[in-house]
């Protein structure tokens, strides 16, 4: 389900964590571009291959990220919840998403047109700079988990 | 001494829960949550296993064990009337005394909730002595959780938040997946007034130890449980020396404080 304001049940866009401190005049573009977003359980909120067209704040739920090979089951390699944002695909070429993102109960999200922000960051650097700095820490943590798992510290 | 083999509890494809009484002319040995035992299979040999029961019933001695070499596999085996060597209690345990009145973060990472369930025991026996208990436990995949059952029960009391996350899981796994730090920000504790018990892989600790000090946990109220290779566990032998400490003797659990610059050093 989409609806073309960026405020779900009073809550804003503006609220969310991930867009604190980020410079006021870029969180007032997010806002003009961003709708909210509804997933039930088991929704595919990102297909692996498919166009990178969104970024997604989640505002509450659970989304499990997620990895297929074809001689195995389906893996899930990390949880994004309230508070969190999903999805950098669409900062990097060829503007595909890389996993999938499934939704492990009902999610809300606040979704920023990604091609609109993509130009917006390009075009005022000092703001997307600051952008790319809020997102370091998330693709950071990413990699922390990442070589969790390579090193399989719980099973050695 | 001699123990006898009472009960066992496959937790996980790879790890068994004993339960051992006292044998034959042996004599129940009281210990303190946090503490360890050297455990001998006859004819095999001898290793350190964390007590994972309640100090209240010294009597009724508990180890979770993890098939790991032919010691453990062997442990993992045993049954009912077995009998095996115990010699303990040995080390410092988890210091409860002086946590009193504080908020209690506890993580654990893999079978490192064994040597913390003592402590949960103690704190949820004197519940009132102790403010909120978060307990953040990390495991490599759903089906290397141990203490499922009891868990379910410790989710349901008031005053403590139980929180998991594993590694890696299937479609079948509906909770959290990733590191144990990344649900610390959903953990609610006053920081000054809060105390940490870690037990896990030590890069795990490590990493949790430093996002509580940045949350602003002082160090000196954060306490790692270390595992080394421990051989004689009283100090003499020289194999679990950690800097100036014997793991046996001086630990597992140490401060933070006083630690932290040898977590950071590649061969100690």
């Amino acid at each position: 389900m989409n609806r073309n304001h960026a405020s779900r049940d009073g809550v804003r866009l503006a609220d969310h964590p991930f867009v604190k401190d980020l410079p006021a005049a870029l969180v007032a573009s997010m806002s003009r571009i961003a709708v909210e977003r509804s997933f039930e359980t088991g929704e595919l909120l990102l297909r692996e291959g498919e166009p990178a067209r969104e970024f997604l704040l989640i505002v509450d739920g659970k989304v499990a990220l997620e990895v297929a090979t074809p001689e195995r089951p389906r893996l899930t390699i990390q949880t994004v919840g309230p508070g969190e944002v999903l999805g950098w695909s669409w900062l990097t070429f060829p503007y595909h998403w890389r996993l999938d993102a499934r939704a492990l109960k009902p999610t809300h999200a606040f979704s920023v047109d990604s091609d609109r922000l993509r130009t917006f960051l390009n075009e005022d650097p000092a703001n997307g700079f600051q952008f790319l700095l809020h997102l370091l820490p998330v693709i950071a943590q990413r990699l922390e988990n990442t070589q969790f798992q390579l090193l399989d510290v719980h099973g050695s | 001494m001699p123990y006898v083999v009472r009960g066992q509890t496959r937790e996980t494809p790879d790890t068994v829960t004993l339960v051992l009484s006292p044998g034959p002319g042996a004599e129940p040995h009281p210990f303190a949550p946090g503490q360890f035992n050297m455990v001998y299979v006859f004819g095999l040999g001898e290793v350190a296993i964390s007590i994972s029961g309640d100090a209240e019933q010294p009597d009724r001695l508990v180890h979770t064990v993890r098939a790991a070499g032919k010691v453990t596999h062997a442990l993992t085996e045993m049954t009912s009337g077995s009998t095996v060597g115990v010699r303990g209690p040995y080390g410092a345990g988890w210091p409860l005394s002086k946590v009193r009145g504080k908020d209690v973060v506890i993580v654990a990472g893999g079978l490192g909730l064994p040597p913390l369930r003592p402590a949960v025991y103690e704190m949820l026996r004197q519940r009132d002595a102790y403010g909120r208990i978060e307990i953040i436990y990390g495991s490599r995949s759903p089906r290397d959780l141990v203490y499922y059952e009891e868990i379910q029960g410790w989710r349901a009391l008031p005053g403590l938040r139980f929180q998991t996350t594993v590694d890696t899981a299937g479609r079948d796994w509906y909770g959290d997946v990733g590191l144990v730090t990344a649900r610390l920000p959903d953990a609610r504790f006053d920081p000054p007034n809060t105390a940490a018990f870690l037990c896990g892989p030590e890069i795990m600790m490590k990493l949790t130890a430093q996002a509580l000090t940045a949350r602003g946990v002082p160090e000196d109220s954060i306490f790692l449980s270390l595992e080394r290779n421990m051989k004689c566990a009283v100090g003499i032998c020289g194999h679990c020396q950690f800097g100036p400490e014997f793991v046996c003797r001086d630990g597992p659990v140490f401060p933070y404080s006083e630690i932290r610059r040898f977590l950071a050093v590649r061969e100690v």
